[in-house]
């Protein structure tokens, strides 16, 4: 468990087809991540979130500004970054290969990489699944599983590359209410295990709060930050504390914040980006 | 404008083309067995620009033209009701599709003796032989489209208080237009690749030389330049009658690009 | 199965065939309709096609009608074959490496339009023999049509699948073996339906202008000698042929992709 992904996001901006109809995703948005803080980043639709997850992944490039990571410079404007196993991500729509089973899905990354004989990664997925409730599906295919054991599979996968930093786009939007909130209880548990360096960007306040050390209010387009919410709500969390009144008070403080932001996407008809 | 011009992409697809004709020029001029009856590229090009200055080249395209049309517009007349038909009626589908299908892998080409057969005149022959391809083309398109129409459309049409007329037309047709004019588009280059056949076989009896006639008695007569000339005319044309069908479907279905 | 059996669903079936010799029945031999005069009515072509002594001397019966189908299926999936081995790997890499694509996709777009019945002058020409021809002409269609469906299936695979093999540290090659091809296979599979369909057709117009035996020439024989019922059952020999020929590839798919099931 390395204390490593420590993330710094400097005044980076994004601009979108510069000579041409120039759209702003991202305006010199700042802040930083402390190594294994688990930060949620809240912005309405539009607000340049994905794009910002985009970035650091590798996906995207940025056009001005710099993410430094653990002291050295990850991206910057001519500096190519490719996506790697030290930025994992779990995307929204999933991304687990339906052609290969669950073993093959969750093992690929370390054996194909070189890292671990085949053997010892199986044996280590097996351990991780059975740490989140799903031995026993390891030769299923993801068609046949449902959606939430899917997304488990996702996060077992991603968690097998021992990524620094674990970038999670959205993963709970499709999933339905209840199953959401069983899922963020696993994700906080497999957390705990690892407690990797957690980048989550998502338009769920409640979920957003629930999950996070810290949540980061991002404005409608242009990004920048609005607000910074330090979570001291205290781990391990389950359910029960959606009613403490600590969390009363913190989701009043990020509901003010955000609302304000959410209205203005809603009047300007802000569409998503990505 | 300029950035299409200098694109990479189309230079380098320009010097695939190329690179081909270099390599057949070549190979004609190594007098490959393979090409003995194959002409150089600089004389092909030649006569092709000596053929399309002919009346009769003109006459030829306008024949076949004429042909495809109205085969492939009596195919979709009879073809989109029947697809229709057979999307929207469980019972009519489960009594004629069977038929249908049994009869729809039968080759057009396998169609003409009974075809000449049937019909009077070698027009009326070529026209049913096109007819046929268009035809089972489109159903099966049109068929999928109403397949695939998604059934909350027409239970929110329901809910309203449609009759099942008004959701036929209203909601089942123009949801399934884009299949309708993907069908259509597939069957007009579909036909062209048929009045080939259709038309080789014309050559044979009477009746106006149309672009496969003339390639068919290019072919008995050794004039190779022509059968090439004629060859790529069927392409380009099929090419351009599906092209303009694909730009009238999508017109007429622009709300889909919004969606 | 059963459940297909106790349904409506045979007697539906049966009342459409029968509607439809009916109407054939009807024209011929009932009421004489001037257009159809020359076709015979079922009744004959069954008659013949079950026929030990066939009066025209092709049936079920002889070893002719055989031999005639055996020349076709070799052709067919002889050319489909080739179709495939070379159809499918071009098909991968001009959707999924853009050099590739920018050079190569031009040239097969110039040809692919050309119909393919149209390359039977020029294969003549080209290719010794009476068999060359006929395969290269089947072989061409089914060539552009799996090519054409190959590309189309890698490139529908979701953009997703490609980031994250990025993210787990895959290779180029173990993308092309991990993501692409399987996740291209779907489509694939649909093309080599059409492509045994398209087959088929290629197929006929060959062997009638090109070959001596195969249902083709039968028909066509059939035709000059005019042996009409023979004509019927070439026809429907090979609608069958056709049909049943793209169910098998269509079964072969079902069983390779067995993940899609769910």
């Amino acid at each position: 468990m390395s204390p490593h992904g420590g993330l710094r996001i400097k005044e980076v901006s994004k601009v979108y087809d510069p000579e041409g109809i120039h759209v702003v995703a991202l305006q010199e948005i700042s802040f930083d991540i402390s190594p294994g803080e688990f930060c949620v980043v809240v912005g309405p639709s539009g607000c340049g979130k994905t794009t910002l997850l985009n970035i650091i992944a590798g996906f995207d490039t940025l056009t001005s500004g710099e993410i430094v990571m653990d002291g050295s410079t990850l991206t910057a404007p001519g500096k190519r970054l490719s996506p790697g196993a030290d930025r994992m991500v779990v995307f929204q729509h999933g991304a687990l290969f339906p052609w290969k089973t669950v073993l093959w899905n969750v093992t690929c990354g370390p054996v194909l990489q070189g890292r671990l004989p085949r053997a010892q990664a199986e044996a280590q997925a097996r351990h991780l699944l059975a740490r989140t409730g799903l031995s026993g599906i390891e030769g299923q295919y993801p068609g046949e599983l449902s959606s939430g054991m899917r997304r488990r599979v996702e996060l077992v996968r991603a968690l097998m590359n021992d990524p620094k930093v674990l970038l999670l786009d959205e993963p709970f939007r499709a999933l339905d209410a209840l199953t959401r909130s069983v899922m963020h209880e696993h994700l906080l548990q497999l957390y705990d295990l690892a407690r990797k360096t957690v980048f989550f960007i998502t338009h769920d306040l409640e979920e957003a709060i629930f999950l996070a050390d810290r949540v980061v209010v991002m404005t409608t387009r242009p990004g920048r930050v609005k607000k910074v919410i330090e979570v001291d709500l205290p781990r391990p969390r389950d359910h029960r504390i959606l009613t403490s009144a600590r969390y009363g008070e913190l989701e009043e403080e990020a509901l003010e914040a955000i609302h304000e932001e959410a209205l203005k996407a809603f009047e300007t008809g802000e569409r998503e980006l990505a | 404008m300029f950035r299409v011009v200098f694109s990479t992409a189309l230079w380098r697809g320009v010097g695939g083309i190329a690179l081909f004709v270099a390599l057949w020029e070549a190979a004609s001029l190594l007098k490959l067995p393979f090409l003995r009856f194959v002409p150089a590229p600089h004389l092909l090009f030649a006569s092709v620009l000596e053929t399309i200055q002919t009346p009769a080249y003109w006459t030829a395209v306008y024949i076949s033209a004429k042909r495809v049309m109205i085969g492939y517009l009596i195919g979709v007349a009879l073809g989109v009701p029947i697809g229709l038909a057979f999307g929207v009626s469980r019972a009519f589908k489960n009594v004629f599709f069977p038929v249908f299908e049994t009869l729809r892998p039968i080759p057009p080409l396998a169609w003409v003796p009974l075809s000449i057969l049937l019909w009077p005149t070698m027009e009326q022959t070529v026209i049913s032989i096109i007819f046929l391809g268009s035809f089972f083309t489109v159903v099966i398109n049109v068929l999928g489209g109403v397949e695939t129409v998604d059934l909350r459309y027409v239970r929110a049409a329901l809910s309203m208080g449609a009759t099942r007329w008004q959701v036929f037309w209203r909601v089942v047709v123009p949801a399934t237009s884009p299949s309708i004019f993907t069908g259509m588009a597939i069957a007009m280059g579909l036909t062209w690749e048929i009045v080939v056949a259709a038309e080789m076989v014309s050559s044979i009896g009477s009746g106006q030389t149309g672009l496969g006639a003339m390639m068919w008695q290019a072919y008995v007569g050794g004039v190779i330049p022509l059968i090439i000339t004629a060859m790529v005319s069927i392409g380009l044309a099929g090419l351009l009658f599906s092209a303009l069908i694909w730009q009238i479907g999508g017109f007429a279905t622009r709300w889909r690009r919004l969606v | 199965m059963l459940r297909w059996v106790r349904s409506p669903r045979p007697y539906q079936l049966l009342l459409g065939f029968a509607i439809f010799l009916a109407i054939w029945h009807l024209a011929t031999a009932v009421l004489e309709v001037p257009i159809f005069r020359k076709i015979p009515p079922p009744a004959v072509v069954l008659r013949e096609w079950f026929n030990p002594e066939p009066f025209f001397g092709v049936s079920v019966y002889t070893s002719l009608y055989y031999s005639h189908i055996a020349y076709s299926v070799y052709r067919a999936y002889t050319a489909f074959a080739l179709a495939v081995l070379l159809g499918v790997p071009l098909g991968i890499l001009i959707g999924w490496d853009r050099t590739f694509h920018e050079y190569t996709f031009p040239l097969v777009e110039t040809f692919r339009p050309i119909p393919p019945l149209s390359w039977v002058p020029l294969a003549i020409l080209m290719l010794p023999g009476t068999e060359p021809p006929v395969i290269f002409v089947t072989f061409i269609a089914a060539f552009f049509a799996t090519v054409l469906n190959t590309l189309l299936g890698v490139q529908s695979i979701d953009r997703s699948y490609f980031r994250a093999a990025q993210c787990l540290g895959f290779t180029r090659r173990d993308t092309l073996f991990h993501v692409v091809i399987p996740g291209a296979m779907p489509h694939v599979f649909i093309g080599l339906q059409i492509a045994m369909g398209l087959s088929w057709v290629a197929l006929v117009a060959g062997e009638m202008i090109a070959g001596k035996r195969g249902l083709g020439y039968m028909i066509y024989d059939a035709y000059s000698m005019v042996q009409i019922p023979t004509i019927i059952m070439g026809m429907l020999t090979l609608g069958f042929l056709g049909f049943f020929s793209s169910a098998m590839v269509r079964y072969l798919g079902g069983k390779l992709m067995a993940w899609r099931s769910y």
